[in-house]
């Protein structure tokens, strides 16, 4: 059975939400498993606020509990649930509209090209062709990928 | 529904099929208004990749070659990390619409779930990073 991909990228969104468990995110992103003890000492709340959204994050399948040192649970994040949100970010990052405009003026620019009268194009006064627009162009397409 | 798996736009553009379907499949056409630089291998299966301004490198993979009606790629998400073996997959379709040409780009897979494998693969890969440093310092301690 699969589970629901939807259902995933919700609970994420969710942790996400609320600004003391995107810090615990954070902070296990950044520096590893941690225990709610660690955390509490390198976050501005309280143990018990901590270990309560722990519980929680471990109930969603973002940390898992793992057994560390002195008996005291480590929690590690889960990156499997972040994949899938960052597919549903990636579908609405994704730009086309962009890119189609590009491929509309490059074909009028092409078409401009073919059909220019051997006149203009030997006059020297004549605009150039496609060569100065293409900087702007590729500028656009640029946005849609870092 | 929520989760969008496809992306779709219709653009009617005033130039025959074969205007567009060299833009679409050609090194030269790509790199005019798509990436910055592109190099295409154009048959099923052949690889292409393009370069934006930005530096940024995308592989594709040639799916289908239908000249000049179908044209489709599979390529990576530049959110997605380079290990990861999901791909959306991209099909232009041209229908001659009076003297030009009526162009349909549909991305697809933005929803595939990734496999059990895929997901143990990613845990594996975080868990990797412990064991490897844990390594690396056995080895350092040992010589």
């Amino acid at each position: 059975m699969r589970p629901d991909i939807e259902a995933v990228a919700e609970q994420v969104f969710t942790a996400l939400a609320d600004p003391t468990r995107r810090a615990i995110l954070a902070a296990l992103a950044s520096a590893g498993p941690a225990t709610a003890t660690d955390l509490a000492a390198r976050l501005p709340v309280t143990r018990q606020a901590i270990a309560k959204h722990l519980v929680l994050l471990a109930e969603a399948g973002l940390v898992t509990a793992e057994p560390g040192e002195r008996r005291r649970v480590r929690y590690r994040l889960r990156s499997a649930p972040m994949r899938v949100a960052q597919q549903f970010l990636a579908a609405l990052a994704r730009d086309w509209d962009g890119p189609l405009e590009a491929l509309k003026d490059h074909l009028d620019r092409s078409a401009r090209v073919l059909t220019a009268t051997p006149p203009r194009e030997t006059s020297g006064h004549h605009e150039r062709g496609p060569e100065p627009e293409r900087g702007h162009h590729n500028d656009r397409s640029q946005d849609r990928n870092p | 529904m929520g989760f969008p798996d496809r992306i779709e736009r219709t653009v009617e553009l005033a130039h025959p099929p074969a205007a567009v379907w060299a833009a679409l499949t050609t090194a030269e056409g790509l790199a005019a208004w798509f990436g910055d630089e592109a190099m295409i291998d154009l048959r099923p299966g052949g690889a292409a990749q393009m370069r934006f301004t930005s530096g940024y490198l995308v592989g594709m993979r040639v799916e289908r070659v239908e000249e000049p009606r179908v044209f489709g790629f599979t390529w990576r998400l530049a959110e997605l990390q380079g290990d990861d073996p999901r791909r959306t997959y991209v099909e232009f379709t041209l229908e001659p619409a009076g003297a030009g040409t009526r162009l349909t780009v549909v991305e697809t897979g933005f929803a595939q779930l990734p496999e059990d494998a895929h997901r143990k693969a990613y845990d594996t890969h975080t868990e990797g990073w412990s064991r490897e440093l844990g390594e690396l310092a056995d080895y350092l301690d040992a010589s």
